[in-house]
């Protein structure tokens, strides 16, 4: 399994290294919702009762996962739309690999892909929304365990629409309700990290950040066997 | 509904005796319900009419959950025996429990009006209740694909079960997000109290799931039918197919 796993994420991070569509489209896509969720969410509005902080600088955690999760739907998409063509799919199954393993790796190099671009994103964030950080150990937690997340239910998911035109208006539609836990965890765990609140509870979400992880792993490898037969 | 009359082909409709017989009971206990809910039974203390409200709302709202429920039983069921019967039941209560969310998040807000005063209010169940009523639209739209009948019903049954574990998560991820912020905002619930308030709520829950069971009961009879055209079809197109190949076959024999 762990083997036909990584053989799974390396064909897919190939495929993606020279298709380039990570750094010229993806990349690009999220940086500019940053830069539109800054003029949606005007910077100069204060928050009320302090007026050193903003409301976008607020918002900041929540707009930085929005982002990352509309980035990831690029990926998400991709991840099955590259075995579209030429009848990939079949010849992944004929080839005898695990399901579970082939689940695995289109995680690991989905998983691979967004930690790129929430570097990039993230770095990002720190400069337009004015913010910096004050928990690094539970960003990196949270960044960790919210990919984890996004990448193997994302996957589960957008299998679901694999060899399908209208895989790009479903996959969104799919997979957006199913991410909304991760989405909110990740957002007031990421504040705690951010402004050290005493009300959100980074540690505790962050431990459902986990256990939605652990959850879809194990839906994902004992379900996509189940999924990929004769897709 | 049409007679159902066996034919040749089946019966033409979806009606039966039975069947008839669950929609007549389904009309009388919503016609008891109509006059226990807004004539018979008193306004609430605190809420007043609003309070009639909620023999309408918390019935359909545990319709929906139990189809719901059903399509999880009806796409383990599909998995394990393989028969249409399962998925056609799945999908039948997806669908009816789709509606009967639709309505409970429209009457939600019609109460939520005179209540919180606004209609819609970042509840936890409310807020939940929203993000799986878009997510079995999803299931919905998964099992109208063009693929393969039995790999759309294969990928439809996976994703019947898994989200209810996703409804789950969801649920305890917003009441902890909204338990952060403030106590329990539905201690606005009414007290259901009295008899005849009492009697008011049990009518709703009888009325909506003999209404349900009525819909599920043709919609998954259209279903059966739906998929009865479709194997006579195929049947069909391969007999003629045979007859085309003998007859290409004769006429190459005779040249």
């Amino acid at each position: 399994m762990i083997r036909d796993a990584w053989l799974m994420a390396s064909k897919d991070l190939r495929i993606e290294m020279s298709s380039r569509v990570l750094t010229g489209q993806v990349l690009p896509f999220g940086s500019l919702m940053l830069i539109l969720f800054g003029v949606a969410v005007s910077p100069d509005l204060a928050v009320v009762g302090d007026a050193r902080r903003s409301v976008l600088q607020e918002v900041a955690p929540g707009l930085f996962w929005l982002a990352v999760l509309l980035s990831a739907l690029m990926a998400l998409t991709r991840a099955f739309g590259v075995e579209a063509s030429d009848g990939s799919l079949d010849a992944i199954r004929m080839a005898g690999l695990d399901p579970a393993g082939v689940f695995l790796g289109k995680a690991l190099a989905v998983a691979i892909q967004l930690l790129a671009i929430e570097m990039v994103l993230g770095l990002g964030a720190l400069v337009v929304f004015d913010v910096s950080i004050a928990q690094r150990l539970l960003l990196v937690a949270v960044v960790l365990f919210a990919t984890a997340g996004i990448s193997l239910a994302g996957v589960l998911y957008s299998a679901m629409v694999a060899g399908l035109r209208s895989r790009d208006t479903l996959v969104p539609l799919l997979v957006l309700p199913v991410l909304a836990p991760v989405l909110l965890a990740a957002t007031i765990a990421t504040r705690d990290a951010l402004f050290v609140s005493a009300e959100a509870n980074g540690t505790m979400w962050t431990t459902m950040l986990v256990v939605f992880s652990l959850l879809y792993l194990a839906v994902g490898i004992l379900a996509f066997g189940s999924l990929l037969e004769e897709s | 509904m049409i007679e159902a009359t066996q034919t040749q082909t089946g019966p033409v409709g979806t009606g039966s005796s039975g069947s008839r017989r669950l929609g007549g009971l389904a009309i009388v206990a919503l016609a008891i319900l109509l006059v226990f809910g807004l004539v018979i039974s008193p306004p609430d203390v605190v809420q007043g009419e609003s309070v009639r409200l909620f023999y309408l709302h918390v019935p359909v709202i545990l319709v929906a959950y139990t189809g719901f429920f059903f399509t999880m039983v009806g796409s383990i069921m599909y998995l394990k025996t393989n028969s249409v019967f399962w998925d056609l039941l799945a999908g039948a209560a997806g669908e009816i429990a789709v509606l009967f969310c639709a309505f409970g998040l429209f009457t939600g807000a019609m109460w939520g009006k005179p209540t919180w005063g606004v209609y819609w209010q970042w509840d936890a169940r409310l807020t939940s209740t929203t993000v799986m009523f878009v997510m079995y639209i999803g299931y919905l739209a998964v099992r109208h694909l063009e693929l393969p009948p039995e790999v759309r019903r294969r990928r439809a049954a996976v994703l019947g079960i898994v989200s209810i574990l996703n409804v789950i998560v969801v649920h305890y991820s917003v009441t902890w997000w909204r338990g952060m912020h403030q106590g329990r905002t539905l201690g606005l619930d009414p007290q259901i109290e009295g008899a005849s308030m009492m009697f008011s709520f049990f009518m709703g829950s009888v009325a909506f799931f003999l209404t349900a069971g009525w819909l599920l009961l043709h919609r998954f009879r259209v279903s059966w039918l739906v998929h009865q055209v479709d194997q006579e079809g195929l049947a069909l197109a391969i007999t003629e197919r045979r007859a085309e190949g003998e007859g290409e076959g004769l006429a190459g024999s005779v040249s």
